[in-house]
């Protein structure tokens, strides 16, 4: 069954994308993050103009983050006061990010950014992800569980602007979590991704909150955020496509729940290697098509106004 | 289109054409009728489920000589870009501008073109792909344009917007001719623009014009015009849509 993408105008299997939608929900579900960083690439590769695959995922991601903040918030594990603070700097962040597409796309560029950002930021996170992981089984198998540090005393808490987050149990600066989410919020509306598997470990690692806060709290700001950019995007660009949405949505809520369910009976540790595996693999394969000769030197696109 | 549908198309456009013969001796003073099998209104209609389809093209002419169609799409102006290896990675660097491009392309004639029309007339007219004349509109780089517009063409080719092969004019009885077009799922939207022309001892005797309107219908075109025109709500419809959904799946889910 074929359904006609009004905004991307083109035709694709409607089976093909709930599929897509809930391959990547179903992984998002069991990790914990939004899957906007798999899905993104995914709908490039069947045909979707890169700048309608970045908006629209865009709008997805707000669906999905908000029936996972649903279920976390009936567990209590949503620091609210922490996700205001990462919004503020998030509505920033986007909206100079969405500014930052306009031009690049005007000016041919927009593809090898996307494609750049998504190279740097999936090696990094994966390749630290993996180490990070491999330390803490190797640890659990040697000494058993370790003893529990509240956190680490480092430069960032002499930072000014200092302000208390109970839920978290912190006393940091605030423009800790407002830089963070400044720069989760550029990356939201250039590269259409929730920033989750970003965000999760700058919370963890960074800020020091507990981890059963941490993925509703970046879900909560996540809401918002890609709200804005489908907004901004709507606005500016015209490229969000609301039938691509709704059909990856289906989908993806569908995986997701299955997901969370097969995710909840695996082991912790085990389940970040493999998101790390996961993460890095796609890092890996983005940047060999970057430096590989393309098949098609030249590309043609409508030359708009003012140009 | 099926192949049934097609010859099933094909009846219904003779069964026309008779009837236009038989209407009035006055027609046969006309040296080319011409029509479309999707008259009266000459639309080619995308709805979600579209997949591409098939318009016929059929008429009568007087006398001897040959037919060609030619079908041009709403005319933009395309930037070409081309990427060039810097610093280890593949980057587009050089973009030369395209005006006066026929979003779309197809040409149909009885005869190979090269027999019918000497290549000034045609470039003049622009039949035939290798006709087209496609000028330059703004050029960042000078020389070596001619591998930026054969770039243009291979790449319309490609996408299915320029038909490759010239189609085929069937002609009957020296007197009757048609000829099927496809037009692909991605068809350019907007006014086309459909030149039926009799040729004789290499030049046009006669041409007619024939009316042909690509558009989206239904759900799909509000969708589209909503999105162009009221920019601002239809982003947050976007997000009270999304909202809706991620709530409504929490609610399911939690039954489950």
């Amino acid at each position: 069954m074929q359904v006609y993408l009004p905004i991307a105008e083109l035709s694709l299997n409607a089976f093909l994308l709930l599929g897509i939608g809930a391959a990547v929900g179903f992984l998002s579900g069991m990790f914990g993050v939004g899957g906007g960083f798999l899905l993104t690439p995914i709908l490039i590769f069947i045909g979707v103009p890169p700048a309608v695959a970045v908006a629209t995922q865009a709008n997805q991601v707000v669906g999905s983050s908000v029936s996972g903040v649903l279920a976390h918030w009936s567990k209590d594990n949503v620091d609210f006061k922490m996700g205001f603070v990462l919004l503020a700097g998030g509505f920033i962040g986007s909206t100079v990010g969405v500014v930052v597409f306009g031009v690049l796309r005007r000016i041919g560029q927009i593809d090898l950014v996307i494609n750049l950002a998504y190279v740097i930021l999936l090696t990094a996170v994966g390749a630290l992800m993996l180490f990070e992981s491999l330390r803490a089984i190797f640890r659990l198998r040697r000494r058993g569980a370790k003893p529990h540090k509240l956190h680490q005393h480092t430069w960032v808490h002499g930072l000014p602007l200092k302000m208390r987050f109970r839920r978290s149990r912190l006393y940091i600066s605030a423009l800790l979590p407002l830089g963070l989410g400044f720069i989760i919020g550029v990356l939201a509306a250039i590269m259409g991704v929730g920033g989750a598997f970003l965000l999760v470990p700058a919370m963890i690692y960074l800020l020091g909150m507990p981890t059963r806060i941490v993925v509703g709290t970046s879900l909560f700001q996540t809401i918002f955020v890609t709200a804005n950019v489908t907004f901004l995007q709507a606005v500016q660009n015209q490229t969000v496509d609301v039938i691509l949405a709704f059909v990856l949505l289906i989908g993806g809520v569908v995986g997701a729940q299955i997901g969370g369910r097969v995710g909840a009976r695996l082991p912790a540790e085990q389940l970040r290697v493999l998101m790390a595996v996961l993460v890095l693999g796609l890092g890996i394969r983005l940047s060999y098509e970057l430096v590989a000769t393309p098949p098609e030197l030249y590309s043609v696109v409508l030359r708009n106004g003012g140009e | 289109m099926t192949k049934a549908g097609r010859s099933c198309g094909l009846v219904v456009a003779w069964l026309v054409l008779a009837m236009v013969l038989l209407g009035g001796a006055a027609a046969a003073q006309e040296p080319l009728i011409a029509d479309a099998s999707n008259s009266p209104n000459y639309r080619v209609e995308i709805t979600t489920g579209f997949v591409g389809t098939d318009v016929v093209y059929f008429g009568a002419k007087e006398g001897p000589g040959d037919v060609i169609v030619v079908i041009r799409g709403p005319i933009l102006d395309y930037s070409v870009r081309r990427k060039q290896r810097v610093a280890g990675i593949w980057i587009n660097t050089d973009k030369v501008s395209f005006g006066d491009v026929p979003s779309f392309y197809a040409v149909a004639s009885s005869r190979p073109l090269d027999e019918l029309l000497p290549r000034s007339l045609r470039v003049q007219q622009g039949i035939g792909l290798d006709a087209l004349d496609l000028p330059t509109v703004k050029s960042e780089r000078e020389g070596d344009i001619d591998s930026f517009r054969s770039a243009l063409l291979r790449l319309k080719e490609q996408s299915g917007q320029f038909a490759r092969e010239v189609g085929k004019v069937k002609i009957l009885g020296d007197r009757l001719f048609s000829t099927t077009v496809h037009f692909p799922a991605n068809v350019p939207t907007g006014s086309y623009f459909v030149t039926v022309m009799l040729v004789r001892d290499k030049d046009i005797v006669s041409a007619q014009q024939v009316h042909l309107e690509v558009g989206k219908i239904g759900a799909d075109a509000g969708i589209y015009e909503y999105a162009h025109i009221q920019s601002a709500l239809y982003g947050l419809t976007a997000i009270a849509g999304a909202l809706l959904a991620g709530w409504a799946a929490h609610l399911v889910f939690r039954m489950i």
